[in-house]
């Protein structure tokens, strides 16, 4: 008949008691750090505005609306000044992001000890530092305008546009790039006709994605006066005209709808 | 699908008399020439008129330089200890609220993420929260961080209301695209066994996701960590006030020591994301 | 013509890859080399052209020794070697006369190749081979349109069109149909006694190899076991080649394979080649 079980009946269990430790301590140690973290932000509150928040923002929703339309005729000018600076803006990032990628990709670049860390050194200074901040730093210098927007953008965008084409130069069929260089072409030939064709699809997606976020990007930069439609923006806060800020934002909602569209059909087209 | 040319018997010695062309061209990208046309004539005509709407002050520039040395000169030399006290104080309320609003991001973006999926959600539930989405993405976080600055008052909580606002829309639309692209048959399985709704989605639908839902979120808490430094230019809270006071005064040194200790912190970040991200695949 | 001599690659994971291997290839030789994955094969072929660098010994072709040459001659010496590769090695994006102009590049200065201005002879000349592979309809179309023995055909053309001395093949068969495969080595071999061109053919197909090569080399573990005509590959050669195998059955297969559809080779199209999957 049966057999007698001389041993325990066997357990199953996702982790071992090691690593379901490790898993609680790991959800400890984060719980505390975020009531630590709550606890700071909560100290520099005033938490009497906050209780008095939903009639603030109904007071305010009250005196957005109606919209001021007929401000809009101050505003064309600004919102063609932001439409410039992000596209320039992401013109000039592009021809300097592209010598960059190839200095920071694994299999193009010259030497992997001293260009590609520079190069990777200069993208991610890039990136760290918001458009905002670069349009600050750039009107302290040259002054307020568009050209300071303009150059704040491009600086900001060369970080992100190198750093996902410098990612796509790494991930290309090396089988394709090396059957050209086998027919004796130099290096620069190997360059255009084995790697570009590869990568022109992900490198038109970037560009655009970039101009996108760039279109959004640059209507705030005239806050800090680096030009566009967010100096308005500044002007209008400054004197509580609530229902132009309205305006203003329905704006910005209009051009952010449009660059979307134009980024959406772009990127479809070239699949 | 062409039908194969056939090989001719004695393949190789089969002589044209048509002349052969001298010349090839590659096809152009866009094939309606009108449209190709078109759109060359368009960049064209508005290269021309953005450039020529630039109001260079070219004087202007050229003394700006100047100042523009100073600061390289300040990178040189960043001077961390005049400031000290603020700049700490900014920094660490930068990594607070960092920490605070992606925890608190997460949190809401995934029933929103999950309400956003068309293959999930029922019809108004996926409207209302593609509705949200859609409001979190159009708007810049420094007009939220304004907005927000108006009702709740001045320091971090506006601060980290807007960036978590902002990571609302970021990871639920990710997250809501790829619980639409799952593959179906795994989640099919597990229904198949007769799971409670709260199960399927923890063994059907969890599992795939959750790879990626870690790197999207190590990913925000780098971008969020970004915007916190920003977003203290219109006083919600965080190192941007204290950035804004350098420029102001011209105390480049001191700036340029908070732009070096934002561009570390981001590489370190970036440095121990890929490990993590590394460990969970 | 091609000259080999005491070749040694070796990996830095300690893979001894080639292990003294000497060889001659005659001006209009197709030479087959066979031998199991891991033989080295590929890797002689790739040392010729130096796409993998020899740890030692010399390989001469046209009175130079090309493990010594740096780049500039390199890119010369490998004008004169047209290779074939494996997974064709398509630029996929490309179309078909760029890709088969592209093995023009070592002859065409960067700036006439950019804008795609190749001279009139080079052009002709790949409107001639386009037309010798059959795929002079298919001037346009991007590379990855074409299926995978149109591709083949493609890096067949490409290769030629370098006017090169030699031919190097890196298994050209190994990701076609059978049927496919015989006509891509049938198009290598008269192609190569049309131009009295001589190859060095990797293939692990002994069959094929058999039917199409005029001289067999096989390969073991980096060494060469066996060189010489493709009849005398008796079952015992093979076995200190590959291994034991009973080979009489396998060769008994593939011939009865082999009669059936010769006849039918001169009328294929793509739709027979489909019903016989």
């Amino acid at each position: 008949m049966a057999e007698e079980l001389n041993s325990t009946p066997k357990v199953w269990q996702l982790r071992n008691r090691n690593q379901r430790l490790l898993s609680w301590f790991i959800w400890l140690l984060g719980t505390a750090l975020f009531v630590y973290c709550w606890q700071l932000v909560s100290e520099n509150t005033t938490w009497f505005f906050v209780w008095d928040a939903p009639r603030i923002a109904a007071d305010i929703g009250s005196r957005m609306m109606p919209p001021r339309w007929s401000y809009i005729n101050e505003l064309w000018e600004p919102l063609w000044d932001t439409l410039n600076i992000a596209t320039i803006g992401t013109m000039m990032a592009i021809v300097m992001a592209i010598p960059i990628a190839f200095l920071a990709a694994r299999n193009t670049t010259p030497s992997t000890k001293f260009v590609r860390p520079i190069a990777l050194l200069v993208i991610v200074s890039s990136r760290s530092i918001n458009s905002l901040i670069w349009a600050l730093l750039l009107v302290s210098i040259i002054g307020p305008g568009v050209v300071a927007g303009i150059v704040a953008i491009s600086l900001r965008s060369i970080g992100f546009i190198s750093k996902l084409l410098y990612e796509a130069i790494e991930e290309i069929d090396k089988k394709q790039v090396e059957a050209i260089s086998a027919t004796g072409a130099s290096g620069l030939q190997t360059l255009v006709f084995g790697i570009v064709p590869q990568i022109l699809p992900a490198f038109a997606g970037i560009s655009v994605f970039r101009w996108d976020i760039n279109i959004r990007e640059s209507t705030v930069l005239g806050y800090v006066g680096a030009g566009g439609i967010g100096l308005q923006l500044n002007a209008s806060l400054n004197v509580l005209a609530w229902p132009q800020v309205t305006l203003i934002l329905i704006l910005i909602l209009m051009a952010v709808i449009f660059s979307e569209w134009i980024s959406a059909k772009v990127r479809h087209a070239i699949i | 699908m062409s039908i194969e040319p056939t090989l001719p018997n004695s393949g190789v010695s089969g002589l044209q008399s048509v002349a052969l062309p001298e010349t090839w061209n590659p096809p152009p990208f866009i094939k309606n020439p009108l449209l190709r046309w078109g759109l060359l004539l368009g960049l064209v005509v508005y290269l021309y008129l953005s450039i020529g709407s630039l109001d260079v002050n070219w004087n202007r520039i050229y003394v700006g330089l100047d100042r523009g040395a100073k600061f390289v000169y300040g990178f040189m030399n960043p001077n961390f200890a005049g400031r000290w006290t603020d700049i700490s104080e900014g920094m660490i309320e930068s990594l607070v609220m960092t920490v605070t609003s992606t925890a608190i991001g997460i949190v809401i973006s995934i029933p929103i993420g999950f309400g956003a999926a068309s293959n999930l959600a029922p019809l108004p539930v996926y409207l209302f929260c593609r509705g949200i989405i859609a409001l979190s993405r159009s708007f810049q976080e420094i007009i939220v961080a304004i907005l927000f600055v108006a009702i709740f008052g001045f320091g971090p909580l506006a601060g980290v209301l807007t960036l978590s606002f902002a990571t609302i829309g970021f990871l639920s639309k990710l997250l809501a695209e790829d619980i639409e692209s799952i593959d179906k048959r795994q989640a099919e399985a597990v229904k198949a066994t007769g799971a409670p709704w709260w199960q399927w989605v923890n063994f059907g639908i969890q599992p795939q996701i959750m790879p990626r839902l870690i790197g999207l979120s190590l990913y925000r808490l780098d971008i969020n960590f970004r915007e916190s430094a920003v977003v203290g230019l219109v006083g919600a809270g965080g190192i941007g006030a204290t950035l804004n006071t350098a420029f102001d005064r011209y105390e480049y040194d001191t700036a340029a020591a908070i732009l070096i200790l934002i561009i570390g912190i981001v590489m370190l970040s970036e440095y121990i994301s890929g490990y993590i991200r590394a460990r969970v695949q | 013509m091609l000259e080999i001599k005491q070749l040694v690659k070796q990996y830095k994971t300690g893979d001894l890859a080639i292990n003294g291997v000497d060889l001659k290839v005659e001006k209009g030789q197709v030479m087959a080399l066979i031998g199991p994955s891991g033989a080295g094969k590929s890797t002689l072929i790739r040392c010729v052209n130096r796409l993998e660098t020899p740890t030692s010994g010399e390989i001469w072709l046209n009175g130079e020794n090309i493990v010594k040459l740096r780049s500039g001659k390199l890119r010369k010496a490998r004008r004169n070697m047209g290779m074939i590769f494996q997974e064709y090695a398509l630029v996929e994006r490309l179309t078909v006369m760029e890709n088969v102009l592209s093995g023009r590049l070592g002859y065409v200065g960067f700036w006439r190749s950019y804008l795609r201005k190749f001279p009139q002879t080079d052009v002709q000349a790949a409107f001639r081979l386009l037309e010798k592979v059959g795929l002079e309809k298919m001037v346009n179309k991007r590379a990855d349109e074409l299926s995978g023995g149109q591709r083949q055909r493609v890096g067949i053309a490409r290769a030629l069109i370098q006017n090169p001395d030699i031919l190097l093949v890196d298994e050209p068969t190994a990701s076609l149909d059978p049927k496919t495969s015989r006509q891509i080595m049938r198009l290598i071999t008269e192609l190569c006694e049309e131009k009295q061109l001589a190859a060095i053919i990797n293939i692990h197909d002994v069959a094929l190899a058999q039917m199409f090569a005029e001289r067999i080399v096989g390969l073991r573990e980096g060494r060469i076991v066996y060189d010489g005509s493709p009849d005398d590959l008796k079952p015992a050669v093979l076995t200190e080649i590959y291994g034991e195998e009973d080979w009489t059955a396998v060769r008994k297969r593939k011939a009865k394979k082999g009669t059936d559809s010769e006849v039918e080779d001169e009328s294929v199209t793509e739709d027979h080649m489909a019903e016989m999957m």
